[in-house]
């Protein structure tokens, strides 16, 4: 049976065409309009597979926007489906870290992949990809540009988590002049520090799987295992890691 | 015909309104009236005074930005909403009390009834933290305390016999109350948390305890016939959900609305607004001590240590077949906030249920973010164990 999982994120929306196998799959930027996201990453994604829409056997939507659309069969939290995803890329995941554009999270797992515990963070953007995308633009620099500068530099610590004050604290550091390479540096250390703090309330477990768009990000993944002392397992096209396991759970 | 439809259930869910219109006229014919915010607060020796004991209002978003202009914004909305209600004199249970009664429980109240003071007339008792013999013994010295000012303020006298009277007419509600909630033992409970809720919190502000009680019998009677007859709001497969911590009432009842929309049934609430009224007193002994033994007991998270609500949770997810607990705290209630940390850890090891704790105020502004952790939650629950 042809299977689609839809994850309709904050800022991107990711759709899986699954059939045995990841058959198409697409991105789109969510932007206003979380419908015509959803329907636009399904057109390309069914493209893709070359898969006709009457084809497909199941639905299941996930992410902020999984309320919204009616060609759904099933609508399932990003909690689960990120969870079913890593588990199926890699059946020794035990923790599943995910930092989204609107929240981040930790996820424990049981040995049969199912979600035992789960946090995320407050509402807030602190610790997720939004902070990391205002930061980047402070410093006039794309999310993969931040991440290049930062690499061997002494880390500035940066006393705000906060998305609104870490921005005015940046503009104060950069006014006295200080390196942007450190202050790139201190804001991938405040991200880590972030996720520190969400995973000393749940035990972290190996395999840790890292999804989400931000761990494509390799400076981030190698800041954030330093600060947890742990191994990050990052699947190839972690973005999609939601939307694959939405794909599962409309097949099962 | 629901629930909310039956006559019991109507007379209940208007009960807020016909008590202000009954205290209004019994206020003209010289009843007295003392108000109250916590468990802790002894209701026998109000009713012993003759004297009606009211709940005050606490749970309601509205004052909040009025008490915000006295008190700091990262405190407890309860203790704000409590606050604010009196700042702006709009609960009219509060209008008509003569006198409050309050407890220093937690820092936030014990520092906000100073300022309140100010507004009311109120009668601070200093309640022990910790549940042993000496702290009885000082616990009876405020009752003895409380019954001087409840004499001087109202011109009785609280005789042993009309303390009895009190106590049995107390624990005849409790009795009441107690067959009503444990009908969400049923699987599926043929009540929903929301109109639970709704009985609970409306039948702390009827003056009239005897009403109270037959609008419960009836209601359970209610009940009764229709889980005979199979009808529920759920099914035996819903996931069922024990609420914990923080108290709560109509108006910050979101995280109830929440499991509930979310396909979930509420079948417990382990609060002061639950499960933790139902303790009776003893009616053999000296009653005064009797009464200072059962609001002792109250496993309340300002008392250190608390066992008491540890015992409870696990009865409770054993006789209510519960499938996970969730533990609601307050932002800047440190105690139930750090007690949870040790809640967790018991219920996940010792009662191998799932577990999620809830940090969050009475405002709207994160129900998108609830719903994601709620929804979750069932679905951990809803997977056959």
């Amino acid at each position: 049976m042809v299977s689609v999982g839809i994850d309709i994120g904050s800022t991107a929306t990711k759709a899986v065409v699954f059939d045995g196998g990841v058959r198409g799959r697409a991105v789109v930027p969510t932007g206003w309009e979380p419908r015509e996201a959803a329907l636009s990453a399904l057109r390309d994604a069914l493209l893709q597979a070359g898969i006709a829409e009457g084809q497909v056997g199941g639905i299941v939507g996930t992410g902020y926007g999984r309320i919204s659309l009616p060609i759904f069969d099933r609508r399932v939290t990003e909690i689960t489906c990120h969870a079913r995803g890593a588990h199926h890329l890699c059946p020794a995941t035990r923790t599943v870290i995910d930092i989204g554009g609107q929240d981040s999270k930790v996820i424990a797992l049981d040995e049969g992949g199912m979600v035992s515990d789960f946090i995320m963070n407050d509402k807030c953007a602190a610790g997720t990809g939004r902070f990391l995308q205002v930061m980047a633009g402070v410093l006039d620099e794309t999310l993969d540009g931040l991440g290049s500068l930062a690499a061997g530099a002494e880390p500035v610590s940066l006393s705000s988590m906060c998305a609104v004050f870490a921005e005015s604290e940046i503009i104060g550091l950069l006014a006295k002049g200080l390196e942007k390479e450190r202050i790139a540096a201190g804001i991938l250390d405040t991200i880590a520090r972030r996720v520190q703090g969400l995973a000393g309330r749940i035990a972290l477990r190996d395999t840790v799987t890292f999804t989400g768009g931000t761990a494509n990000n390799p400076a981030i993944c190698r800041v954030i295992a330093a600060h947890l002392g742990v191994k990050l397992h990052v699947p190839e096209d972690p973005q999609f890691v939601g939307a694959l396991g939405a794909a599962l759970i409309a097949a099962d | 015909m629901s629930l909310t439809q039956t006559e019991a259930f109507q007379r209940i869910a208007t009960i807020r309104e016909r008590s202000v219109i009954a205290l209004k006229e019994s206020k003209e014919t010289g009843l007295k009236v003392a108000g109250t915010y916590c468990q802790y607060s002894p209701a026998e020796l109000i009713v012993a005074a003759g004297a009606a004991a009211v709940s005050l209002c606490g749970t309601s978003q509205t004052p909040i930005p009025a008490a915000e202009k006295v008190l700091p914004r990262n405190l407890c909305p309860l203790i704000k909403s409590s606050y604010g209600f009196a700042v702006t004199d709009t609960c009219p249970f509060l209008y008509f009390a003569d006198l409050l009664v309050a407890e220093t429980t937690c820092d936030g109240k014990k520092k906000m009834y100073e300022l309140l003071g100010q507004i009311k007339p109120l009668h601070l008792m200093q309640l022990p933290q910790v549940q042993n013999e000496t702290a009885l013994d000082s616990w009876i010295l405020e009752l003895k305390r409380l019954k001087e000012r409840l004499e001087e303020s109202f011109g009785v006298e609280i005789t042993s016999e009309r303390l009895r009277d009190a106590i049995r007419l107390l624990n005849e509600e409790r009795r009441s109350l107690k067959e009503l909630m444990d009908m969400c033992r049923l699987k599926p409970s043929p009540i929903s948390g929301m109109e639970l809720l709704t009985v609970l919190h409306n039948t702390g502000f009827n003056i009239d305890r005897r009403d109270n009680i037959a609008l419960m019998d009836q209601l359970t009677a209610e009940l009764r016939r229709r889980a005979a007859a199979g009808i529920s709001p759920f099914t035996e497969a819903t996931p069922r959900v024990l609420l914990s911590g923080v108290p709560i009432g109509i108006g910050s009842d979101k995280v109830v609305k929440l499991v509930e929309e979310c396909g979930g049934s509420v079948v417990g609430f382990e609060n002061c607004t639950g499960y933790k009224k139902l303790d009776p007193v003893d009616e053999a002994g000296d009653p005064l001590v009797a009464v200072a033994e059962r609001y002792l007991r109250v496993p309340c998270s300002c008392m250190s240590p608390n066992p008491g609500r540890f015992e409870l949770v696990k009865r409770l997810v054993e006789e209510f077949q519960v499938d996970g607990v969730i533990d609601l705290t307050w932002q800047g209630c440190h105690t139930f906030n750090i007690e949870s940390h040790a809640l967790k850890q018991f219920v996940q090891e010792q009662l191998s249920r799932p577990f999620l704790q809830i940090e969050t105020d009475y405002s709207e502004s994160d129900t998108e973010q609830l719903k994601v952790r709620i929804e979750a939650f069932l679905e951990i629950l809803a997977r056959p164990r």
